[in-house]
C-alpha cells in the first residue's frame, strides 16, 4: 500500500539525513520526499511517500516518532485529506501538434511558463491520478525534460489527525 | 566570568556527578586534557585503545546504572569508538562520548585527522551532536545526559571542534531540560494492563519472558513479586540474566538458541507469553512464525518500535517496566480475590519439571581434560555466586550464561545484541572501577581476549584486580562448532594456530598469570586468583577443544527443534583428531 506520511521536524542540520538514514538502514524505500519550512522557521515539514504492508508502515511511523528531532508524524492513510504535486514538463511538439498540445494543457489547467523556438514548458498541479494522466499524454509529444516536486498533503477541515 | 569550552565540559561533568572518565588524548582535545591535568574530583582512566575506553564506560554504566563518560580525539580516535558505541546502542547502555573535532573552519576540508564522526555514528547512537558554538555546550551536555539515561537508554556522542573547546563564554548550567520532540512514554495504558492482568489470571500455561528492560528499569523486585504471585515460570533472555534470580525455583534459565530445553519447551507450549523488557531478537525466537504459536502474547516495553517488530503481539503495553508491573500487580491482586486460581498453574509447573528432569542443562565431566563448563561451574561455586561476570563472545559467553546462576541484576555484563568479541575485558575494568572490592571476572575465549588484551596495562596501572578466565580451546570455538555441525567439519580459518602464552602475556604487563591444564588444577588456580586484590590476573584454562555448546537450535529452526549432546556423540566418533 502506498502511504503519504508527513513529518514535522526540528529545522536543524542533519535531520534530513536522520530521516533518510532511517529508511535506507532498514531497506524501506522513499518514493518521493519534499521538505520545506513551516510558518515557524524552527520547524520543517516533510512529506514522504512510501510503500509497504501494514507492519512496515507501522514500523516506519514508530521509528520516525522515535527520532529525537521528530515532533509529529501523520499517516494520511488514516485521514481524509487533500494532496497535490506539481510537475514541470518541457515538451517539443512538431509544428502541426502545437495547437493540440496547448489545448490539452488547458484541459489539465496547465500553464505555459516558458516557450522557446521548439519547446514549451508546462506546469501542472494536481493529485496523483491527474499527474499520471498528464504525463502519459505528454509522452507522445516527446518530453525533453521533466521535474516534479513530490507530494504535499493536508487534512481536510475538521478531520482528526492521528 | 568567561571560561573555556574545555572548562565548561569538566564543570558540566561535575554537575552530572561524574566520577570517572575513560579516554585517550590527541591533538584536538589537548585543551580538554589540559583542564583534566591535576583534576581532583574526577578520575581519568587512560585506556590503551579507544575501543577499550568505550567498553569500559559501557561496563561502568551497566554495573552501576550511571551514565558512563569517555573522551577521545578526532579522526582515528573517534572511529575507534564505533564498535563500542554500536555495542551499547544494541544493548541500551547509557554513556556520553566526547570526540574532538578539527576546528569549525576546517570541517569538510579533509583536514588532518578529520572524520565525519557525527555522520558515521548517526545510526548507532541514540542521538549525537556537533557543537558549533561554545555558548550551546552546557545545554548540549545537559541534554545528552538526559537523552542517554531516560526512555530506552543509549549512547550519545558530542563532537567538539577544537575552537569550541578553546572558545570562551559564561558558564550557565541549565536547570531544566526541555526537548519538545522527546517525551518517552512511562505510564502504560491502564486498560491494556487490566486486560493483561485478567488474561494472566486465567491462563493455564503462562510463561514470563524477562529481558534487559527489567534490569534497566530496576524492576527485579516487581518481577519477582509478579512471578511469585502468579506462581508463573520465568525464562530470561541473554540480556535479562539477573533480572530474576537464576537460583529461584520458578527460574527456567535462558531461552533461545542455547537456552534450556525446558525454557524453550515451556515457551513453545504456553498459552500466554508475557515478554517484559524484551525485543524478541532472532536468537531468542528462532523461526518466528512457529514461535509460541499457540500463545497469546503480551509485550511490555518502553520502546514502541520493538513491539510487533519481530513477532505478533496481542496486548501491547508501551511503558516503563517498573511502573507497568506495579500497576499490573495492583490489578492482579484485585482480580485474584475473585477466584480460586492458583491450582490451575500446578499442572503446568509439573509439566515443566518433567521437561527439566528429562533434559537438564548438562555436560559430560572428564577427569583427564578440563571441560569449559566445569570451569564456569567452579567459578560459580567458589565465588558463591557473588561476582560480576563479564564475557567475551563465542562459546565462552554461552557457557557463562548457562552454568552460572545470576541472582542479582547488574552482575552479568555481556554484549548481547552486537556480539562484540573484545567487549568483556575492558567492560570488566569499568565494572571494577564502579564496584571496588567486588569480585569481577571476565569469562573469555582465547580468540576474544586478544582483541583488547592491551587493556592489561590499564588494569595494572590502576591496580584493578580483574580476573580473566580464558577458556583456551585453541579455536574460534563457536565458529568451529558451526563448521563441525553445518559445514562438514571444514575448519576454515577458525583454528588459532598460534595462541600466545597467556601467562607470559600477563607477566609482561606486570600482571599475574596462572595456568590449569588438568581438571584438578582448576580449583587451586581459581582460589589463588580470587585472593589477589591489587593486580589483574589471567587464568589460562587449557580446555577440551572438542566441546560444543548444547542444547542448540540450528539457525532458522523453531526453538523446540534442539540438538543435544547425546545425539552428537555419534558424529563425535568419526571425528578425526584435527589437533
Ligand atoms: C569482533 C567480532 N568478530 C567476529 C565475530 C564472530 N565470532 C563469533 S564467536 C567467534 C569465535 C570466538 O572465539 P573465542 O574468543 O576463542 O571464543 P570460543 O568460542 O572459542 O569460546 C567469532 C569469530 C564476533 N562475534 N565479533
Ligand atoms: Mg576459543
Amino acid at each position: 500500500m502506498r502511504h503519504i506520511i508527513s513529518v514535522l521536524v526540528e529545522n536543524k542540520f542533519g535531520v534530513l539525513s536522520r530521516i533518510s538514514g532511517l529508511f535506507s538502514g532498514r531497506g524501506f524505500n522513499i518514493e518521493s520526499l519534499s521538505v520545506g519550512e513551516t510558518i515557524d522557521p524552527t520547524v520543517s515539514f516533510m512529506t514522504i511517500v512510501t510503500t509497504g504492508d501494514d507492519q512496515i508502515i507501522e514500523q516506519i511511523t514508530k521509528q520516525l516518532n522515535k527520532l529525537i528531532d521528530v515532533i509529529k508524524v501523520i499517516d494520511f492513510m488514516d485521514v481524509e485529506h487533500v494532496e497535490r504535486e506539481m510537475v514541470l514538463a518541457k515538451v517539443a511538439p512538431k509544428k502541426e501538434d502545437r495547437a493540440e498540445l496547448l489545448r490539452l494543457a488547458e484541459i489539465f489547467r496547465g500553464r505555459i511558463i516558458d516557450s522557446g523556438s521548439t519547446t514549451y514548458t508546462i506546469e501542472v498541479t494536481g493529485d496523483e491520478k491527474k499527474i499520471a494522466a498528464f504525463v502519459e499524454l505528454m509522452k507522445s509529444y516527446g518530453i525533453k525534460e521533466f521535474a516534479r516536486t513530490g507530494k504535499v498533503a493536508m487534512a481536510r477541515e475538521g478531520k482528526k489527525q492521528r | 566570568m568567561k571560561i573555556s569550552g574545555a572548562e565548561i565540559l569538566v564543570e558540566s561533568l561535575k554537575k552530572e556527578g561524574v566520577k570517572h572518565i575513560f579516554g585517550y588524548p590527541g591533538g584536538v582535545v589537548l585543551n580538554i586534557f589540559d583542564v583534566l591535568y591535576n583534576e581532583k574530583d574526577i578520575k581519568f582512566i587512560l585506556t590503551r585503545h579507544e575501543q577499550g575506553a568505550i567498553h569500559a564506560a559501557d561496563g561502568y554504566a551497566r554495573a552501576s546504572g550511571k551514565v558512563g563518560v569517555a573522551i577521545v580525539t578526532s579522526g582515528p580516535g573517534a572511529t575507534n569508538t564505533v564498535t563500542g558505541i554500536a555495542t551499547a546502542s544494541m544493548d541500551s547502555v547509557p554513556f556520553v562520548v566526547f570526540s574532538g573535532q578539527v576546528p569549525t573552519m576546517l570541517i569538510g576540508n579533509d583536514a588532518f585527522q578529520e572524520a565525519d564522526i557525527v555522520g558515521i555514528t548517526r545510526p548507532c547512537t541514540k542521538y549525537n551532536y556537533l557543537v558549533k558554538d561554545v555558548k550551546d555546550l552546557a545545554r548540549i551536555i545537559r541534554e545528552a545526559f538526559h537523552i542517554a539515561s531516560t526512555g530506552r537508554p543509549g549512547p550519545v556522542l558530542i563532537d567538539m571542534p577544537k575552537d569550541v573547546s578553546a572558545g570562551k563564554t559564561d558558564f550557565e548550567w541549565p536547570q531544566h531540560v526541555h526537548i519538545k520532540s522527546y517525551n518517552p512514554t512511562y505510564e502504560g495504558n491502564k486498560r491494556m494492563i487490566r486486560q493483561a492482568a485478567h488474561e494472566m489470571i486465567h491462563a493455564k500455561r503462562l510463561v514470563i519472558m524477562a529481558g534487559g528492560g527489567v534490569i534497566i528499569s530496576d524492576a527485579s523486585k516487581e518481577l519477582k513479586e509478579l512471578a511469585e504471585f502468579l506462581n508463573a515460570p520465568v525464562t530470561m533472555t541473554l540480556m535479562g540474566l539477573g533480572g530474576f534470580p537464576g537460583s529461584h525455583s520458578l527460574s527456567m534459565g535462558m531461552l533461545g538458541m542455547h537456552g534450556t530445553y525446558y525454557a524453550n519447551m515451556a515457551v513453545q507450549n504456553s498459552d500466554l507469553l508475557i515478554g517484559i523488557g524484551v525485543r524478541f531478537d532472532d536468537r531468542v525466537t528462532g523461526k518466528t512464525n512457529s514461535f509460541a504459536a499457540n500463545a497469546r502474547i503480551i509485550h511490555i516495553d518502553i520502546d514502541p518500535t520493538s513491539i510487533r517488530k519481530n513477532v505478533r503481539v496481542d496486548i501491547p503495553i508501551v511503558g516503563d517496566v517498573k511502573r507497568v508491573l506495579r500497576e499490573m500487580l495492583k490489578d492482579l491482586k484485585e482480580e485474584g480475590k475473585k477466584k480460586q486460581w492458583s491450582a490451575i498453574k500446578k499442572a503446568w509447573l509439573k509439566q515443566i519439571d518433567k521437561w527439566r528432569k528429562e533434559k537438564p542443562l548438562s555436560y559430560t565431566y572428564d577427569n583427564k581434560v578440563i571441560k569449559p563448563e566445569f570451569v564456569v561451574e567452579k567459578i560459580y561455586e567458589l565465588s558463591e555466586g557473588d561476582a560480576i561476570i563479564c564475557t567475551e563472545v563465542g562459546q565462552n559467553q554461552m557457557w557463562a550464561a548457562q552454568f552460572f546462576k545470576y541472582d542479582k541484576p547488574r552482575r552479568w555484563l555481556s554484549s548481547g545484541g552486537l556480539g562484540t568479541m573484545g567487549y568483556g575485558f575492558p567492560a570488566a575494568i569499568g565494572a571494577q572501577l564502579a564496584s571496588p572490592g567486588q569480585l569481577v571476572i571476565d569469562i573469555a575465549g582465547d580468540g576474544s581476549i586478544q582483541m583488547n588484551v592491551q587493556e592489561l596495562a590499564t588494569a595494572v596501572i590502576n591496580k584493578l584486580p580483574v580476573k580473566v578466565a580464558i577458556l583456551n580451546n585453541g579455536y574460534l570455538g563457536m565458529v568451529r562448532q558451526w563448521q563441525e555441525l553445518f559445514f562438514n567439519e571444514r575448519y576454515s580459518h577458525s583454528r588459532l594456530d598460534v595462541v600466545p602464552d597467556f601467562v607470559k602475556v600477563a607477566e609482561a604487563y606486570g600482571a599475574i598469570g596462572l595456568r590449569a591444564s588438568k581438571p584438578e588444577e582448576v580449583e587451586p588456580v581459581l582460589k589463588k586468583a580470587f585472593k589477589i586484590k591489587d593486580k589483574p590476573v589471567f587464568m589460562d584454562f587449557v580446555v577440551d577443544w572438542r566441546e560444543k555448546v548444547y542444547p542448540m537450535v540450528p539457525a532458522g529452526a523453531a526453538i523446540d527443534e534442539m540438538i543435544f549432546e547425546e545425539e552428537e556423540t555419534k558424529t563425535e566418533k568419526k571425528l578425526k583428531a584435527v589437533k
